[in-house]
């Protein structure tokens, strides 16, 4: 498992994962919030249907792909948290709005 | 002089890998020589649409040649998949090109007219929608959208899976694909042609020219012409989506793994691949327009491609008459008529001639007369 470094920021942030309270550092990242919290697959591919998690953590590979605050598809491993931040994990393809 | 090949087809992008499969298949010896990833390749460009509706206005023979390829693909992909598995997603719903003022759907329906009040115009149906009508069947298109142009005889595919069913069908059909491999001459002695490269040279008793834009330098080896000139085409793709598109249009469509591609721009930009903001946003502004849901999706790829185009548009297809057994076929829609390439244009050049109804498509049309 993940565990934050010991000069890793201090402050802290909550953020709700999937509707879940999570508490978060400031300044850290989307990614990072939700690997120390224990979320493994942060979606799922739209082919197969396979998990995928963070892989580069520098905004490289889009495997890291979350829904923030409404918007699909957004790479958490590039998005410090926020206070209050919605942060969704995907399934498949993600629907498109209406 | 001994040919170690009947027939040695130059190119292996859609067309030629088409031809090679067809060919193959009828049981010939094939060898497939391809330039490499230098190649300017227009299978790369393509939007991967089995398109009918607007072709061959200034030629009803192409509109006809569409319609045969259309008619038979279905059968191809189910071929294709039986005998490779690979699927090739090939769907017929029909498609629509959606008009963004009256204007646009009157010269729209202006043109239809044209196409279909030829002479010798192959029959098949056509519809143009107003926005109402159009409702009824994209209910999701935008506010701007006054109407539409419908065929059903338009169809979509996966066109990478194409080309790689095309090279696995023809492995498994007994012939050679040798990649990098650039021809700079191409000699014919007593009935068999050699292939040269500055390493090899490749003997076949008939050679096919099917290397897009690379056909221009060939034919001229082989007492044939193609004036063929690099056509720019930009295309813009979207993160994968739910399903909210069966039907392709002519600029956008939902691929079978989700993808929306958005495209395609037709500009003259000689040899010059470079993906330019400006296309790209004039496109995706526009398919905005016609589906106002794509405005939240990430673009996850744009690119650019060169493709074939010939002064009137349509294809070539010749046979050299001093050269007997040289073949050459050249197109701009290399998916649309991939199923009349590899199950027709084929089998005529392993039987060893055209059939006098592709006269038309003969690079001969752009001579100029001699007076009388």
């Amino acid at each position: 498992m993940f565990r934050r470094l010991p000069d890793a920021p201090v402050g802290t942030v909550t953020i709700a994962v999937d509707g879940l309270e999570v508490p978060a550092r400031a300044g850290e990242t989307v990614a990072a919030a939700l690997l120390a919290a224990g979320v493994r697959a942060f979606r799922t591919t739209g082919v197969s249907g396979a998990a995928r998690g963070p892989y580069c953590m520098m905004g490289v590979c889009f495997d890291c792909l979350v829904a923030i605050d409404g918007v699909g598809s957004r790479q958490a491993c590039l998005v410090p948290v926020r206070e209050g931040m919605r942060v969704e994990t995907q399934r498949g393809r993600r629907p498109v709005e209406p | 002089m001994t040919a170690e090949f009947d027939v040695a087809v130059i190119g292996g992008g859609l067309v030629g890998a088409a031809l090679a499969w067809g060919i193959a298949r009828a049981r010939q010896r094939v060898v497939v020589l391809d330039e490499g990833d230098v190649a300017h390749r227009a299978s790369r460009a393509n939007f991967a649409l089995v398109w009918v509706q607007s072709k061959g206005l200034g030629m009803p023979e192409y509109a006809a040649w569409t319609k045969r390829s259309s008619d038979a693909w279905q059968g191809l992909a189910q071929e294709l998949k039986q005998s490779t598995n690979i699927d090739v997603a090939f769907s017929r719903p029909g498609g629509f090109t959606l008009a963004l003022s009256e204007a646009e759907l009157e010269a729209r329906a202006h043109m239809l007219q044209r196409l279909h009040n030829q002479p010798k115009m192959v029959r098949y149906p056509y519809e143009m929608l107003d926005r109402e009508a159009l409702l009824k069947r994209l209910p999701r298109i935008g506010p701007e959208v006054v109407g539409a142009s419908y065929c059903p005889l338009d169809g979509q595919c996966n066109s990478l899976r194409l080309l790689y069913a095309f090279h696995a069908g023809m492995r498994q059909l007994g012939a050679e694909y040798q990649p990098n491999h650039v021809v700079h001459a191409i000699d014919y002695h007593d009935g068999v042609f050699v292939l040269r490269n500055s390493r090899s040279a490749v003997r076949a008793e008939k050679i096919v020219l099917a290397a897009g834009i690379g056909n221009a330098r060939l034919a001229p080896m082989v007492g044939l012409q193609a004036p063929v000139r690099p056509q720019r085409g930009q295309i813009v793709v979207t993160e994968r989506v739910e399903r909210f598109l069966e039907h392709p249009l002519v600029t956008i469509r939902q691929t079978d793994e989700g993808a929306v591609m958005l495209g395609d721009s037709q500009e003259e930009a000689g040899l010059d691949e470079s993906v330019g903001l400006g296309v790209t946003a004039a496109i995706a502004g526009r398919a905005v327009r016609m589906f106002p849901l794509l405005k939240s999706l990430n673009v996850v790829r744009t690119w650019a491609g060169l493709r074939v185009m010939t002064q009137d548009g349509f294809p070539i297809y010749d046979e050299s008459s001093s050269r007997p057994g040289a073949f050459l076929a050249t197109c701009h829609s290399g998916v649309t008529l991939a199923a009349a390439h590899a199950l027709v244009l084929a089998p005529m050049i392993a039987a060893g001639s055209l059939a006098p109804d592709l006269d038309v498509f003969s690079a001969r049309r752009f001579d100029v007369q001699t007076a009388a």
